[in-house]
C-alpha cells in the first residue's frame, strides 16, 4: 500500500507552461480521475509521477517521503508506479509473445525467483486478467488478440512488479464501446483485490463519473475544479468544466427535444 | 446542439441514395462475407447514422458506396442508386470509370476515416483544395478558384489565412474541418462521414458537430455518419442503422432507437455506454461482466 502525494507541482517547457502548481494526492483503494481536453496537461502530470520528466517546481512525495532520484530508492519507486497506456497496438511489441512481455518485468523486479515460478507467476498473472487458458494466451503473439485481449496483457504487465500505485492514460478509448466497460470493470475489481491507488487519465466524463472516487479537472496546465466523482459533474461549478459536461454526448438531452 | 426539425423520420423528404441488397464479399481464403444484403435509404437532407463495432463492415459498407473497394473485397450483388435533383436516377454500378471518377465528390463525398492524417504533409493546403476544382471545375478561373478556396475555409470556422499553411502547422481540430471543408467543395448532395470524430477530444469534436449540423441546415446536404459512439448517433441522426457482422440488424428513428430497441444487440450498445447523468446503468464498480 503505497499514498503518492504531488504538492505544487509545475513543468515548464522552455516558456510554454505545461503543469501549474498542481497538488493532489493518490491513496490506497481509491480513484481519482483527471479529465481535461487534448493540451492541458494530463499527460504531463503522468509523466511527471513517473519520473520521465521532473517537475520545474514542487515535489513529490511518497508515503511523505521526497522522491529518490537515483540509486535503490529510485529503482523502488519506478516499481511502485506502473502505467497503462492509451494505444495497445502501440504499446506491445509484436516480435515477443504474451509470456515473455509479462517474464520480463516480473524478472526485473524479482530478481530472485527461479525460471518456472517466473512461469507460475505469468500465468497467474493472464489468469487475473481473465485471459484464460492462460498457457496458451502465453505463447501467443499480440497480433493474435483483439484490441481488449491485448489492453489486458498491457494491465497483467502493470501488475507484474507488484505496484501501488498504477496510471491509466486513456486505458479504454482505443478499444471497441461493448468491451470498454469489461475493462473498466476489470481494473476495478484488480484494484480492490490489491488496494491500488489509480490515476485514470480520460478526457470520457461518464466513464470518469462511474469509474472513479474522486474528479480533478485541468485546464490550460492548472486543477480548475476537484471534488467527489458526482458532485462534479452533476453540479460543476467552474465554466470550464461546464463546458466539458456540455460537449460530452448526452443522448437524454436529445430524447427529452424529441419526445417534447 | 439545436431541437430537431425532424423526428423518426416522420416526414422524410425525397430520397437521394437507395441502397439496395448490398453484399461485399473479401475474396481470401476462406471468403470474408463483410457486408451482407444491406438495404437502405437516405433521403435528402437527413442524417442517418450507421453504428457498429469495428469489424462489423461498416467502413466497407461506404467504400462499396462510393466503389473505392480494392481487391480482395468485391461487390458480389445490390446496387447504389443517386437520385439527383433534376434528372434521372444514376445507377453507380453502371458507370464507367471516366463517369465514376467525375460523379465521386461532385455528388458523394467522403471523408475518410483517421482524416485528420489524410492531408498531403507536403502540399500546402491552399494546393490541396485547389486540386478538388482543377480537377472538378476546369474552366474555373485561378481567382475564382482562390476565391472559394478561402470562403470554404470560413465555412468552417478555420481563418482563410491559414491557406498556406502545412497540415502539421494545424491541430487535429482545424485538419479534420479542412478534410470536412474539402468534402463540402463542390456542395455535394450526399456525404458519408467515416468517424470523422473519433480522434478528437470532446469539446472539439462537439464544436465540429455543430458546424456540421449548421452546413447541413444550410447546405441541405444528407450525410451518412459512421461511428462506433452511439451516444453521439443518439444526439445528431435522424435515423440510426445498427450493423452487427455485415448486417443490419435494426434501423429505426432516434427516439424510437433508443426508448424502443428491439434488437438484443441494440439493447447490449445501448448498455456499454455508462449515462453522464442518469443513474449508473450496467456499469457496476468491482463486478466483472
Amino acid at each position: 500500500m503505497t499514498t503518492v502525494e504531488a504538492r505544487g507541482i509545475g513543468k515548464r517547457y522552455r516558456k510554454f507552461v505545461a503543469v501549474d502548481d498542481v497538488s493532489f494526492t493518490l491513496e490506497p483503494g481509491r480513484t481519482t480521475a483527471l479529465v481535461g481536453q487534448s493540451g492541458s496537461g494530463k499527460s504531463t502530470i503522468a509523466k511527471l509521477l513517473l519520473q520521465l520528466e521532473r517537475p520545474t517546481t514542487g515535489q513529490i512525495l511518497v508515503d511523505g517521503e521526497p522522491v529518490a532520484r537515483r540509486g535503490a530508492a529510485a529503482a523502488r519507486y519506478r516499481r511502485t508506479v506502473q502505467m497503462v497506456f492509451q494505444d495497445p497496438y502501440a504499446s506491445l511489441n509484436p516480435f515477443h509473445s504474451v509470456g515473455h512481455h509479462l517474464e520480463r518485468p516480473v524478472r526485473l523486479h524479482h530478481r530472485d525467483l527461479t525460471g518456472p515460478q517466473v512461469r507460475e507467476r505469468v500465468l497467474h498473472l493472464l489468469e487475473r486478467v481473465r485471459l484464460t487458458p492462460a498457457e496458451e494466451v502465453a505463447r501467443r503473439r499480440p497480433h493474435e488478440l483483439s484490441g481488449g485481449q491485448r489492453q489486458r496483457v498491457a494491465i497483467a504487465r502493470a501488475l507484474a512488479p507488484e505496484p501501488g500505485i498504477l496510471i491509466a492514460d486513456e486505458p479504454v478509448s482505443m478499444l471497441d464501446v461493448s468491451i470498454r466497460l469489461g475493462v473498466l470493470n476489470l481494473l476495478a475489481t484488480l484494484q480492490r483485490e490489491e488496494q491500488l491507488a489509480v490515476l485514470y487519465i480520460t478526457h470520457d466524463l461518464a466513464t470518469a463519473r462511474h469509474f472513479s472516487d474522486d474528479i480533478l479537472v485541468m485546464y490550460q496546465g492548472r486543477i480548475v475544479e476537484r471534488g467527489p466523482a458526482d458532485e462534479v459533474i452533476l453540479n460543476p461549478r467552474h465554466e470550464y468544466t461546464k463546458l466539458l459536461a456540455e460537449a460530452a454526448p448526452n443522448p437524454e438531452r436529445r430524447i427529452k427535444n424529441l419526445q417534447a | 446542439m439545436k431541437p430537431d426539425r425532424k423526428s423518426d423520420g416522420a416526414e422524410p423528404g425525397p430520397e437521394v441514395l437507395t441502397i439496395e441488397n448490398f453484399s461485399i464479399d473479401y475474396l481470401v481464403e476462406p471468403v470474408v462475407h463483410a457486408v451482407r444484403d444491406v438495404s437502405l435509404t437516405l433521403h435528402r437532407g437527413e442524417v442517418l447514422g450507421l453504428a457498429g463495432e469495428s469489424g462489423c463492415g461498416k467502413s466497407t459498407l461506404a467504400y462499396g458506396i462510393v466503389r473505392l473497394l480494392k481487391p480482395p473485397a468485391s461487390i458480389v450483388s445490390g446496387r447504389a442508386v443517386f437520385h439527383p435533383r433534376d434528372g434521372a436516377p444514376v445507377d453507380w454500378n453502371e458507370l464507367g470509370a471516366e463517369q465514376l471518377r467525375a460523379y465521386r465528390w461532385d455528388t458523394i463525398s467522403m471523408v475518410f476515416q483517421g482524416a485528420m492524417n489524410s492531408l498531403n504533409p507536403v502540399i500546402s493546403i491552399r494546393d490541396q483544395i485547389e486540386d478538388i476544382f482543377t480537377t472538378h471545375r476546369p474552366g474555373m478561373s485561378r481567382k475564382e478558384r482562390r476565391q472559394r478556396c478561402g470562403d470554404l475555409l470560413e465555412r468552417v470556422g478555420v481563418d482563410r489565412a491559414r491557406l498556406s499553411a502545412y497540415p502539421h502547422e494545424l491541430s487535429g481540430g482545424m485538419r479534420q474541418r479542412v478534410m470536412i471543408a474539402m468534402a463540402m467543395a463542390l456542395e455535394p448532395q450526399v456525404m458519408i462521414m467515416d468517424e470523422p470524430t473519433t480522434a478528437l477530444d470532446v469539446v472539439v469534436q462537439r464544436e465540429i458537430l455543430q458546424e456540421l449540423t449548421r452546413l447541413r441546415d444550410e447546405l441541405g446536404f444528407a450525410v451518412i455518419f459512421i461511428t462506433h459512439d452511439l451516444p453521439l448517433l443518439l444526439e445528431i441522426s435522424d435515423r440510426i442503422a445498427v450493423m452487427r457482422a455485415g448486417e443490419i440488424v435494426e434501423l429505426a428513428g432516434a427516439l424510437q432507437l433508443y426508448t424502443e430497441p428491439r434488437h438484443e444487440y441494440t439493447r447490449k450498445l445501448l448498455a456499454s455506454f455508462p449515462s453522464l447523468t442518469g443513474d449508473r446503468g450496467s456499469f457496476v464498480r468491482g463486478t466483472v461482466s
